[in-house]
Parts: C-alpha cells; structure tokens; sequence
C-alpha cells in the first residue's frame, strides 16, 4: 500500500483552505500510473494488444486525425495564451503540487508534440515555442498525466478561451488506445459492458436474484411490497443505472429510493438485463466508437422492452454522456414519447412529484443526518437539469431540502460550477491509482472538514456512482467515517412514505444491523 | 530606399497578417464540432450564447472569475491597446474621422496604461512560480516586443519627437499607391521594424487567440442537446441496429 503523508485535522484547529495554492514540488506524482491494459482487453475494443512497433508514426498520424475532426482539440492546442489562469484550480496540483498537473501544463504535454509536427512555428523554432519531439519518454508522461485528469472541466469553467483540458485527456487516451497503450481500468470495463450489458459483468440470473433479494428486503422493512422489475416489456419507463447501484453501499439505498418513488406514484417502469449499466467510460477514452456501441445498447433495450420514456440514475458522466451525446450518437429517439425529455434524470422525474404534490414525506426520519450536497463534475459543468441553465444546482438540492431538515451547502467557492472533483472521476476510480485518489480528494475534503466544523454536518450526499465510491474510500483518510456518504435518493428512501408502510418503532428488532449502523454513522 | 523596403516591409506584413487570419478562420470553420461540449451553465440560446461571448470579449468574463491580477493585467493592457489602434487612425485616414480626433487624448493615456498592463503580466510571469513553469522562451519575447512597441511610440512623443506629418504622408501613399519618404528617424524605424515583425509573427503564434474563443465549443455552443439533435458531420457510419453485434 502506497505511503500516505495526509494528516488528519485535529477537532478544533484551523482547517486550511480548501483552494490553498501549494508550493511546487516537480516530478511530485510522476510515479503514479495505471496498470496497462493487457492485449485481450485491448483488442475486445478494437485497440492493438500490445505498443505497436511504429507507434511514433502511428500516434502522430492519430494526434493530426483528431484534430482535423475535433473544432475543439484544435482550437485547445491553438489557442492557449499561457496566461496562467487555470494554474491553481485542478485539484490534482492542489493535492499534490505537481507543475504537470496545473492543467496549462498537462496540455502542453500534448501540445508540445501537436506544436512539432503541424504548427510553422514548432517546426522551424521549436526551442522557441516549446515544441518537442515525440520520443518514448514523452509517451510514459502521456501515460502518467493524462491519468491524473478526472476530465472535470473546472479548469474550462476559468479559462478565458474555455479550453477544457478534458478533451485534451481524451484525446491523449485516444492516441494511447490506437497505438497499444491504454488503461486496464477502463478497457477492461468496456469489454464487459459489450459482453455483459454491465461494468461488473453481472449477469441476467444474477441481475435477477439481486433485485428479488432486494425486493424482499424492502418489504421486510417496510410492509410494502415495492418491486424491481427485470425486462418487463410494454413498461413506460426503462430506467438505465450505473450497475453499482445494485450491489454497492450507499448506491443500493438509491436504487431503492427510485423504486418507492416509482412505486408510490404507480408508474409503470423497468429495468433492463441487456442495457443494465448508465455508465459510459467510453467517454473517459475519448473513444466515440465505444461510446457509441454503448450506447446504442440503450436503444436497442428501449425499442425491445417498447417503452415510452428513459430516465438515468444516479451517475455524473454518465448523464453528461445521456444528456449531451445520447441522441447525437444513438438517436434519433423517434420512437419514444416526445412529451417527455430523452433522457430524463431521476432527479428531474421525483423533483417534478414533489412541485406537485405527489410524495409525502417525514423529514424527521433523516434527523439523525446533517447533511451537506457535493456536486458531480459532469453533472455540474457538462449537462443540465430541468428548464433553466443551473437547475442541475437547484433541483438535487431542493429534493433533499424537502426530505431533511438540516442541510448546509460547503464554501460558496468549492460547489455549484466551482465544485472541486471528487478525486476519482474520469477512469481513475482504481487501486493502482489510490494514492493520486487520496489526494486529489483534498480540496474536496477539506471543503467537508469546514461545514463539519461549522455546521456539524455528518454525511454528503451525491449523484453520481464513482463520487460515492471514491468518497467511501477516502473518506477515513480525512476523520470520516466510509459510510458518511449517502445518496441522494437514498435520503428520500429514508423519509418517503408509501402508503400502507409500518410506522417507526419496530422495524429495529427486524432489520436490527442496518438500523443500528445508521445510529452509529448518524450519531 | 528606405521609403520603398519599408514599403514593401509593410504590404508584405499587411499580407500575411491577413492571410495568416483568414486561413485560421477558415480552418477552425471547416473543423468539424463533432459533440455538444458547453461548459455548463451556459445559456439555452443563439442569442445567449451572444451575449455569453460578448460578456467573454468585453469583460473577460472568465478570467474575472478566475483571478483578478491576470485580469487586471490583461484588460488594461486589451483595451489600451484598442485605444491606442483606434487613435492610430489617424494616420491612416485624411481627413481624420470626427470620433478619432475626439478620443485623441484618451489614446494617449491608454498607451501608458498599455505598457503597465504588459508590464504587470511579464512580471507575474517572471515571479510568480506558476507562471513561470509554464512559459517557454516565445512567451516571454512576444511580452517584450509589445513593450518595445509602446515604448518606441512613446518614445516619439515625448523623447525624440518625430516629423509625424511625413510619416503621415508616407501611410497614405502607402494605401493610395503613391509612395511618400519616410523619415529617416531611428526610433521611428524602430518603432515601425517591430510593428511589421509583430504582424507577421501574429497569425502564426497564440497572439491570434481571439478566433479561438468565437470557435470554442466549450464557450460557443447553446445547452440545447434534448431540445435539438446535434448531428455530428464527422461520424458518417450508419447506425446498427444491432448494438454489440461488431465484435
Ligand atoms: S479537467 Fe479537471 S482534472 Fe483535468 S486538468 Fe482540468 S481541473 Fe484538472
Ligand atoms: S487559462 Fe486557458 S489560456 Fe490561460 S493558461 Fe490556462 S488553458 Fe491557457
């Protein structure tokens, strides 16, 4: 296990800012690297196996391709002034302090070889410009940095050109797959996606047993006999969900907070065995083709289950990738019901029951929890909810506000377009990268530390699958305990009432473990 | 001799300024913009996004938000510098617009207020630890020839006046092909030599950044991917019915 020098703050002292701006430290996180993908989880997905022997000529021939089809590469590696305003605000170089992680100097790593081979000026006067070669130590600091961008976007939000070091990532990793270099992590979880219908490689029995489990234990605890139905042709409503949320604490409360929303307002939903999984990391490898076959896996479930609607669970780039790419790539949705927006977010489906009335709640029921709300990168700077620009700010809160009564947001400057990454988004929610993990949650954490300190707040609550798992795992490396992290319809699971549930008092001898460990976490 | 290199000097520079933007227009307009890439929120309109990209142009919007030094440094350097091309004009222009005679002496102010500006942004580039990483040799060389420029020019008006009414008269030969003498006068020449390098080097570094924001997807596209479908020119395969079925 990698060395960690982050010391908790002690109760009581001054917990420093989460923006500090640190002093630079070069060649900080150079050692941090992902375990390469092996040759059959690169060729599942089309890559070649291994480096491919004239993977220079290749990867320069990739880098000119993208940015004759990408208005956004070109004008990112083009445009940059070097003005320096985007330096401090990756919470990777926050974190660690390493120059390449300010997010100007991950992109020069790229562009440095973009200005060589296709700019006048980095032909002829490359010491001048900073132009350079592309040699193999150039591709091991690809491989380095580019795994150390959570493609966040906050770095965008600051740029006066919006240049997004996100696309940059991705192109980086598009090159890397081409030529045989790419990331274990990701590809490995594609290949599954195409082969299982899921990131786990959860299969319809099993997918099957888990929901009939889950249903009996909501019964148990409830009276009510909410379902979790599987492949249900003719449903209205195919729900698409990262495939965590049905086998993941806290993920799982949300999934059951879906449900009893789902079935409070008798809709007529599904889930589906063969699109089982919202999360899309052919997005994190900037690989259109993979994404799309994704993708297209979705439509495929909603012509055959013939439903009406899609709506998306909770996950950050997976709705980035719904939101804006789903009807690019895989549309057009003609068969669906147009009343409705393809794709809906879960949130906009029980924020638009609450507007009208069609929930009750016992806030009272969340008293033990303090709450404060993180918003999801791609939620927060690539998507939107609702009908108004911000609505993805607005509308998770206002569903909590309206199933808990003590609810703090953290420093006006770390949430909302300025929210600082969970630490573990954009492919990088891996072991072999648990230290840049642990460090990149810092501002993040620190942010929490403040209202825990000011406000007593006890959990954070989030929308998104690879935020509640990084938080679960990081978390006690900052005085907090795995499970102070909730879901967002896991909060309205707790304080819904469905109609014919057991009152209070009783369930606690029944469902005696998960009861007192909410006490504890609570407490 | 002198009159006719710097003649040629300048319908040269004049050349490839414009060339050099017009092919840089035309490229970013011809690249494709595959996704729907806003950064969010962004507005839900053509007409938002306008005004989100005015915001950007006259305020600099995002550098606010971003830091108030670099923001500092920059806009007063940007609009001095508009400032003192638009009381430029009058050399170039017989008889001098109404509106350029009127702001003749905020034009001169904004040259100094130029000059800090640049001043403020090489010495952050200079000290703060940051910025000096991510700058290479040319960064530092394009703060000096803008400085260099506005000292010379400076330097014309207050130090080693110059015969500003033949200079005057050697642009307007310049524009109506009837070439005038330019005086023989070193910081004058100075003056003119870095402003002709400046032009040419423009289209080929980063001091053409202005396009970039226009084009940027990031900044110039509406939030409207559910209402509208983006379609993408770029991806020409059709779509399968059969998801998966490739491999
Ligand atoms: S996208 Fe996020 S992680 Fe990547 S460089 Fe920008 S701020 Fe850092
Ligand atoms: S803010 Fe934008 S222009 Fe400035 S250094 Fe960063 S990427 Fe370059």
């Amino acid at each position: 296990m990698v060395e960690l020098k982050i010391r908790q703050p002690v109760p009581g002292e001054e917990i420093p800012d989460p923006a500090a701006i640190p002093a630079l430290v070069p060649g900080a996180m150079a050692h941090s690297r992902p375990y390469l993908a092996s040759p059959e989880h690169q060729e599942a997905i089309g890559f070649p196996g291994e480096l491919v022997d004239d993977w220079k000529e290749r990867a320069i021939g990739k880098l000119g391709e993208l940015v004759a089809n990408s208005r956004a590469l070109r004008v990112y590696l083009d445009t940059c002034v070097k003005c320096g305003a985007c330096t401090d605000k990756c919470h990777y170089f926050l974190g660690t302090g390493d120059p390449k992680n300010m997010p100007v100097a991950r992109q020069d790593l790229l562009r440095k070889v973009y200005r060589r081979y296709f700019t006048f000026a980095g032909k002829y006067f490359p010491w001048l410009v900073g132009a350079e070669d592309l040699t193999e130590e150039v591709l091991d600091e690809w491989y380095s940095y580019f795994h150390q961008c959570s493609q966040c976007r906050r770095c965008s939000v600051y740029c006066p050109y919006g240049i997004d070091t996100a696309e940059v990532s991705m192109a980086a990793r598009e090159i890397m797959d081409s030529v045989g270099k790419g990331q274990k992590y990701c590809n490995e979880i594609i290949g599954k996606v195409m082969k299982f219908g899921n990131n786990l490689g959860l299969q319809e029995k099993a997918h099957r047993a888990t929901l009939e489990d889950l249903e009996e234990d909501i019964e148990d605890e409830t009276g009510v006999a909410v379902r979790l139905p599987l492949d249900e042709k003719g449903a209205d409503i195919l729900l698409v969900t990262p495939s965590a949320d049905f086998f993941a604490e806290p993920h799982i409360d949300g999934l059951i907070g879906y449900a009893k929303v789902f079935h409070h307002v008798g809709a007529s939903w599904t889930i589906s065995s063969y699109a089982s999984e919202a999360a899309n990391f052919g997005m994190f490898i900037g690989s259109q083709d993979n994404m799309r076959e994704l993708m297209l896996r979705i439509r495929k479930a909603a012509e055959d289950l013939g439903v009406k609607r899609i709506i998306f669970g909770e996950c950050g780039h997976a709705w980035r990738a719904a939101y804006n790419f789903l009807d690019t790539l895989a549309g057009p949705f003609d068969f669906l019901d147009r009343r409705y927006p393809v794709p809906q977010h879960i949130c906009e489906y029980t924020y638009d029951l609450i507007q009208k009335g069609a929930l009750n709640f016992d806030k009272s029921l969340n008293d033990d929890i303090r709450l404060t709300f993180h918003d999801s990168c791609n939620v927060s700077r690539a998507s939107r909810m609702g009908d108004k620009p911000g609505g993805q700010y607005e509308i998770p809160r206002a569903i909590l506000r309206a199933v808990c009564n003590h609810f703090y947001d953290m420093p006006a400057d770390t949430i909302r377009e300025a929210t600082f990454c969970c630490g573990g988004g954009g492919g990088l929610l891996t072991d072999d990268l648990l230290e840049l993990r642990i460090k990149g949650a810092q501002p993040r954490m620190r942010a929490m530390q403040q209202v825990a300190q000011d406000h007593g707040v006890t959990h954070i609550a989030a929308i998104c699958a690879i935020c509640k798992t990084q938080f679960a795992k990081v978390m006690p490396e900052y005085g907090f305990e795995m499970d102070d992290v909730v879901s967002v319809h896991q909060m309205v699971s707790n304080a819904i009432l469905l109609d014919g549930q057991n009152t209070g008092g009783e369930e606690d001898d029944e469902d005696g473990e998960d009861g007192a460990e909410r006490a504890v976490s609570g407490g | 001799m002198l009159t006719s290199l710097y003649a040629v000097l300048f319908y040269g520079a004049t050349m490839v300024l414009v060339a050099g933007i017009a092919y840089r227009v035309w490229q970013y307009s011809t690249t494709p913009a595959p996704l729907k890439i806003p950064t969010t929120p962004a507005p839900l309109t053509r007409g938002g996004v306008a005004v989100r990209l005015a915001r950007e142009v006259v305020l600099f919007e995002s550098l606010f938000k971003a830091n108030k030094w670099i923001w500092l440094f920059g806009w007063v350097f940007h609009a001095g510098l508009l400032l003192v091309l638009m009381r430029h004009l009058r050399y170039f222009t017989e008889p001098v617009w109404g509106w350029v005679v009127l702001m003749q002496p905020a034009g001169l102010y904004a040259s100094f207020a130029m000059v800090a500006g640049l001043l403020g942004l090489w010495a952050r580039r200079i000290f703060v630890p940051r910025i000096r990483y991510i700058s290479a040799p040319s960064d530092h060389l394009m703060l000096a020839l803008l400085i260099a420029i506005g000292v010379s020019g400076l330097a014309m008006r207050y130090v080693a006046r110059t015969d500003i009414v033949a200079v005057k008269a050697f642009f307007l030969g310049l524009i109506y092909f009837d070439w005038q003498p330019l005086p023989a006068d070193p910081v004058l020449l100075i003056h003119l030599t870095l402003v002709v390098a400046l032009m040419v080097i423009f289209p080929v570094s980063k001091l053409l950044h202005g396009p970039g924001l226009f084009f940027s997807p990031s900044r110039n596209q509406p939030d409207d991917a559910r209402e509208r479908r983006h379609v993408a020119p770029s991806l020409t395969t059709p779509l399968r019915a059969e998801a998966g079925a490739k491999r």
